[in-house]
């Protein structure tokens, strides 16, 4: 309905809306009437307004039959009595309701009256009020502005005796040590005093003030210089300063200068212990060096009383350290805190907070805190050189454990400072100079236990027969250790050895290590340091010495005795074979190296030991050979084979090859497997050999000797070498008996070859040679892989020997059979 | 690359003759104790790629080493085995081929048997008080007057007079030392006016000056083994190179004698023979008894390490000049070629004394192999 916007009065349908509302309220239904409107129009409608009785009559007599007229009458009448019974209640309830409604009318009429007379009399009152308080008002004003007066004077006098007497009761402050209150005094009277300070009175009372100040200041500067006072005590004093307008920054010098001097005391105690140590070290000599690591007796009792063990009481380095973290390091971070305290964590009042304080006293703070924190660590650096000796790893480990530990707590007090990375640095620095000294540990024990290997062969001249006699593996303390034996126990040395390095070093990352989770130790240390600085490092040593042995001995024909190299090449082949990758597991297990940096692979590391082995035995074969090749070329050299004697058993100097080469058989058997050789004939040692009775032989050599056909001779030997393979003679040879064997005769014969070629023989000579040769096809077959090779080169060396012979008439084949087998 | 053997006796003498600047030509002498030993004269026709092969008598012995004297080419040396009273001697003689020998026997190398001509005898280099001789040395560069010979444990100084007709001993120096000591080679160096000569006796190198007939240095150890040969390097005056039964070739500076300079490691046995070519000192030749013949390209101790000449007593400099070159010359020091056509212990190597690009090697069954250096290298070298 748009009525709300509209004024009521205006719009007549708003009016009737009142009209509806009154209606609604005296029960009036103007719906209904509506309603009834709309029926009211029929006039039977008994309650309508248009209802009318004759003509609903009518209706009702046309209608209705008598038993319904007579209800309806009967109906009606009852209508109209209750109607009429509610009229007369109605009429009552209002009749009572007016009545009490006048008589409360007439009371309050009779009430109003009375008051009225009280109010009238009220008001004269509060005007006979009004005029006293006028009158009194009057009469009070001039003594109220004296009192005002005299109070502003009062106020005054009191401060300025306050002034006067400033200077006395700041005396007794002094004199009782009350320095707040006397600050506080004076802070009071500062302004006043400067606003003033023109007159002379006030000045003097200044000056007075100042002069005293001035003395307070100082005691507090010598309270504070005293540093004996607690920390309380300090910081309060340090706050009175501060309040004194002393400069900040001179304060904080003073209080570092000052820490330092004391801190000073405690770096130059350790640089004594330090230098203490270093003179009875040397003092000691190498022997004690080790002592500290290795017997851990109290250093304090054990001072006087036994002169063999470590004199000083800091040699330890768990407890220097202990003595650098107790007395430096909680020193230092004492002075932190309560500079802290003092300088940066006080709350910022007032002028204070303008100048900017806590950042000054922090770049102070640091820069003194790395100062000292360097001359401790330079100590530190120094007393950890100073630890050689590889003995015990637990105590350096621990030691600086305890110093990584330690500098955890200024990290916490100073989280922006240097000093922890700089600490964690001297730790890792340590650790690798630890790792170096493990290695060149290593290094000289794998040369010790080379030593010692070299000396049990070199004893009792290795009885490689004894020793596989008594191979039962009984040894008796001292009998010579078989090479076997030597190269398990060496092998087994170095690896044990290897084995508690690796120990060791791992304490460096043990769990309850504080800086073993820092990413050098997790990652770096691990793959670099311990993988590649210490174990591939010591695998590439062994490798390199053994090739050493190969190159300085070379020269110089074998200063290294063949057994070593022939058991150095056999550990280097086993490392090849197992123990590389054996070692390498172990230590990526132990120290679960992740390979963030490229690693030497496994394989390069065996190729290198395999090289190292191969060369080791090539040279091993060099040596031997040249060992029998000296004894043959004396031997062909040194006789005069034109004027030799009829043959009558074979050179010793032969024999002694064939026994030299079965003891080399031996102690290469001893070491290697047996190899392959080329199936053989069925009785070897009984093939024919001799310029005539091979019919090869007879072919090759026999129209040589008559001078008709020289060209055919050396077409029919060049056509025989056409077929055979050339024969490499210092060749690499490969790992096992047979071949090593073969290599050395190879050489030997060679040698034997070309000696004989350089000679001339008689007739007997050149039997010599073949009694010789034929002794040597007897026994020298079975130890090589072709024998087709052995023939070989004894027949060069016979049918070489006729040539250079100038009187060719060979002996009999069976004359020499019979010799060969005399022995 | 010419490939030419020829059968001979057996034999381990082998020179170039030295002479002779025209035709590309080897003397080789032959070892038989059954037969008359022979002279072959080995001429080698580059432009037809023949070989054509001249024969002497050489009546004397069983000849061990052989060397062409520089002055004139008909004369020669030789050290030749003489079995007398059931000793075996070796002597020296200087010879003079007959004039006619090259007009008259041009023949095939199948019937070199008949009546070939015979050795002229100029003189004996008498030893007989200072025992077998191992080699004789011609002065280099020399008027062929002045020979060397390597006796036992002395040395030799000998003139030649009357065109070489008589010899006779002017100054001698011996070998003292412990053990029965024999010098198994020797080389008269070319430099410093032909003053300087070195010996191998067992495994030390010697150094004699001619003048005082006195020792210069020793390089004891030179090699593990016995050293078999010695060459100087004909451009490099305090250059050396020696091989021996270590199978080893080492090159000294015989002022730093402690180490050597280089060492190579190639054979597979004792090498016998080594020799520097005469113009272009980075071309090494050695033979071994491994049968191999081996020419190496030994750039960075040579004279002219990238084809212009460098003061050998300026090292530094050499190496500055070598870094300046790296970039466009990348040559090192490698193995130009094996030569594996031997099938017999090669004793002797010799370059030609008319065309440095060509060389011969000999084995003990009488092969004397003949090759040149391969093209490419030759152009490398010469451009």
């Amino acid at each position: 309905m748009s009525s709300a916007t509209t004024p009521p009065d205006s719009d007549p349908s708003g009016r009737r809306r009142v009209h509806s509302m009154l209606k609604l309220y005296y029960g009036l239904n103007e719906e209904g009437t509506a309603a009834e409107q709309a029926e009211s129009l029929d006039p039977c409608d008994i309650n309508g307004p248009h209802f009318d009785p004759e003509v609903y009559l009518n209706k009702l007599r046309k209608e209705c039959s008598l038993g319904e007229l007579m209800d309806h009458e009967s109906c009606m009448v009852k209508q109209i009595r209750s109607l009429d019974s509610d009229m007369q209640t109605l009429v009552y309830e209002n009749y009572n309701k007016f009545i009490s409604a006048t008589d409360t009318i007439r009371k309050m009429k009779n009430d109003f009256k009375k008051m009225e007379d009280e109010m009238d009399c009220l008001s004269a009152n509060m005007a006979a009020i009004t005029e006293f308080s006028a009158r009194i008002s009057g009469t009070l004003q001039d003594q109220h502005a004296q009192i005002t007066k005299l109070s502003g004077v009062h106020t005054l006098l009191r401060k300025l005796q306050f002034l006067f007497e400033l200077p006395a009761r700041l005396n007794k402050c002094l004199e009782l040590q009350a320095y707040a209150q006397a600050v506080s005094a004076h802070r009071r009277a500062r302004c006043v005093l400067q606003q003033y300070s023109h007159m002379p009175s006030f000045r003097g009372i200044q000056d007075d003030c100042h002069v005293i100040m001035e003395q307070l200041a100082q005691q507090l500067r010598q309270k504070f210089r005293d540093g004996g006072s607690s920390a309380k005590d300090l910081s309060e004093c340090v706050e009175l300063l501060l309040q004194l307008d002393e400069p900040a920054e001179e304060l904080c010098d003073k209080f570092l200068s000052h820490a330092q001097s004391r801190l000073e005391a405690d770096l130059q105690g350790l640089e004594a212990e330090l230098k203490d140590s270093a003179v009875t070290d040397t003092g000691r000599g190498s022997v004690q060096k080790t002592s500290p690591g290795s017997n851990p007796v109290s250093p304090s009792s054990s001072s006087v009383s036994n002169p063999f063990l470590s004199p000083t009481a800091g040699t330890d380095i768990l407890e220097f350290i202990d003595r650098g973290c107790n007395e430096f390091v909680s020193s230092l971070c004492l002075v932190i805190a309560s500079y802290q305290e003092l300088f940066i964590n006080r709350p910022q009042e007032g002028e204070l907070a303008s100048k900017n304080i806590p950042e000054m006293a922090n770049g102070k703070l640091h820069v003194f805190v790395d100062t000292l924190a360097a001359r401790y660590f330079s100590l530190v650096e120094r007393r950890i050189q100073e630890e050689k000796g590889v003995g015990d790893n637990s105590l350096l480990v621990r030691a600086l454990d305890r110093f990584h530990r330690r500098l955890q707590a200024i990290t916490k007090l100073l989280p922006g400072s240097a000093v922890p990375s700089h600490g964690t640095e001297i730790v890792v620095r340590a650790a690798r100079e630890r790792i170096k000294q493990y290695l060149s540990a290593l290094q000289t024990f794998y040369h010790d236990s080379l030593t010692d290997v070299r000396q049990a062969l070199a004893a009792p001249r290795l009885a490689v027969g004894g020793a596989s006699a008594s191979g039962g593996g009984v040894t008796s303390k001292d009998a010579t250790p078989s090479l076997p034996e030597l190269l398990t126990s060496l092998s087994n040395f170095i690896l044990n050895q290897l084995k508690s390095v690796l120990a060791s070093v791992h304490l460096f990352t043990a769990k309850d290590i504080t800086f073993s989770n820092k990413p050098y130790f997790k990652g770096e240390f691990c793959s670099q340091g311990v993988r590649e600085g210490l174990v591939v490092s010591f695998i590439k040593f062994i490798c390199q010495s053994s090739r050493q042995y190969c190159e300085s001995a070379g020269d110089r024909g074998g200063s290294t005795p063949p057994a070593l190299l022939l058991l150095l090449s056999r550990l280097c082949l086993d490392y090849e074979t197992s123990t590389i990758s054996y070692i390498l597991t172990l230590t990526d297990e132990q120290f679960l190296v992740q390979h963030h940096t490229p690693v030497t692979p496994v394989t390069a590391l065996c190729a290198e030991a395999r090289e190292a082995a191969q060369k080791l035995l090539n040279h091993y074969v060099k040596v031997q050979g040249l060992i029998i090749s000296q004894m043959l070329r004396k031997s062909v050299e040194t006789r005069d084979w034109v004027n030799t004697i009829e043959p009558r058993n074979v050179r010793a100097v032969m024999k002694r090859v064939v026994e030299d080469t079965t003891s080399i058989d031996v102690q290469v058997g001893l070491l290697y497997e047996e190899g392959v050789r080329k199936a053989h004939s069925s009785d070897s040692s009984k093939r024919t050999f001799s310029v005539y009775s091979s019919s090869r032989q007879q072919i090759r050599y026999a129209p040589s000797y008559t001078p008709s056909a020289p060209m055919d001779t050396n077409l029919l030997s060049n056509i025989h070498k056409l077929f055979s393979e050339r024969i490499d003679i210092f060749s690499p040879v490969e790992f096992n008996k047979v071949s090593v064997l073969t290599g050395i005769i190879k050489i030997s014969l060679k040698t034997f070859l070309e000696c004989v070629r350089l000679r001339t023989f008689g007739r007997y000579g050149l039997q010599q040679i073949q009694v010789d040769c034929h002794y040597l096809q007897m026994y020298l077959w079975r130890f090589v892989s072709d024998e087709n090779l052995v023939h070989f080169l004894l027949d060069e060396i016979v049918g070489s020997a006729a040539h250079r012979c100038l009187d060719p008439s060979p002996m009999e084949q069976s004359v020499i059979e019979v010799i060969c087998e005399r022995g | 690359m010419g490939f030419r053997s020829l059968r001979v006796f057996q034999a381990r003498a082998l020179t170039a003759q030295t002479a002779e600047t025209d035709a590309i030509r080897f003397l080789v002498g032959t070892q038989s104790l059954k037969f008359d030993n022979q002279i072959h004269i080995i001429d080698f026709d580059d432009e037809n790629n023949m070989i054509n092969k001249s024969v002497l008598l050489h009546d004397a012995g069983e000849m061990w080493h052989i060397s062409g004297s520089p002055a004139d080419k008909a004369v020669l040396t030789t050290c030749y085995s003489k079995t007398s009273e059931s000793r075996v001697l070796t002597c020296a003689a200087v010879w003079r081929m007959p004039p006619e020998w090259e007009s008259g026997s041009h023949e095939s190398p199948d019937d070199s048997s008949n009546n070939p001509q015979t050795l002229e005898l100029l003189c004996h280099l008498d030893n007989t008080t200072h025992g077998s001789v191992a080699c004789v040395l011609w002065e280099p560069l020399g008027d062929g007057k002045r020979v060397i010979s390597l006796a036992e444990n002395h040395v030799l100084l000998w003139d030649l007079q009357e065109s070489s007709t008589k010899a006779t001993i002017s100054s001698t120096a011996t070998l003292e030392g412990k053990g029965q000591l024999k010098f198994t080679a020797g080389k008269w160096s070319p430099h410093h006016n032909s003053t300087q000569l070195a010996t191998a006796n067992d495994t030390a190198i010697r150094g004699w000056d001619l003048r005082s007939m006195s020792q210069i240095y020793c390089i004891e150890n030179a090699h593990g083994q016995l050293v078999r040969d010695l060459d100087f390097n004909p451009n490099k005056q305090y250059y050396l190179a020696s091989c021996g039964d270590d199978c080893k070739v080492k090159f000294w500076d015989v002022r730093h004698i402690n180490e050597p300079v280089k060492c190579l490691e190639e054979h597979s046995h004792w090498v016998w023979s080594v020799r520097y070519n005469h113009s272009h000192d980075q071309l090494l030749l050695t033979g071994s008894s491994d049968s191999r013949v081996i020419l190496s390209n030994m750039v960075s101790i040579s004279s002219e390490p990238f084809g212009h000449l460098v003061d050998d007593d300026d090292l530094s400099d050499n190496e500055e000049s070598q870094q300046e070159d790296k970039g466009k010359e990348p040559l090192q020091d490698s193995i130009i070629a094996t030569y594996e056509e031997h099938e017999d212990s090669v004793y002797a190597v010799e370059w030609s004394a008319a065309d440095p690009w060509l060389f011969a090697s000999l084995s003990y069954d009488g092969r004397l192999v003949i090759n040149r250096v391969p093209r490419a290298l030759k152009y490398h070298i010469l451009l």
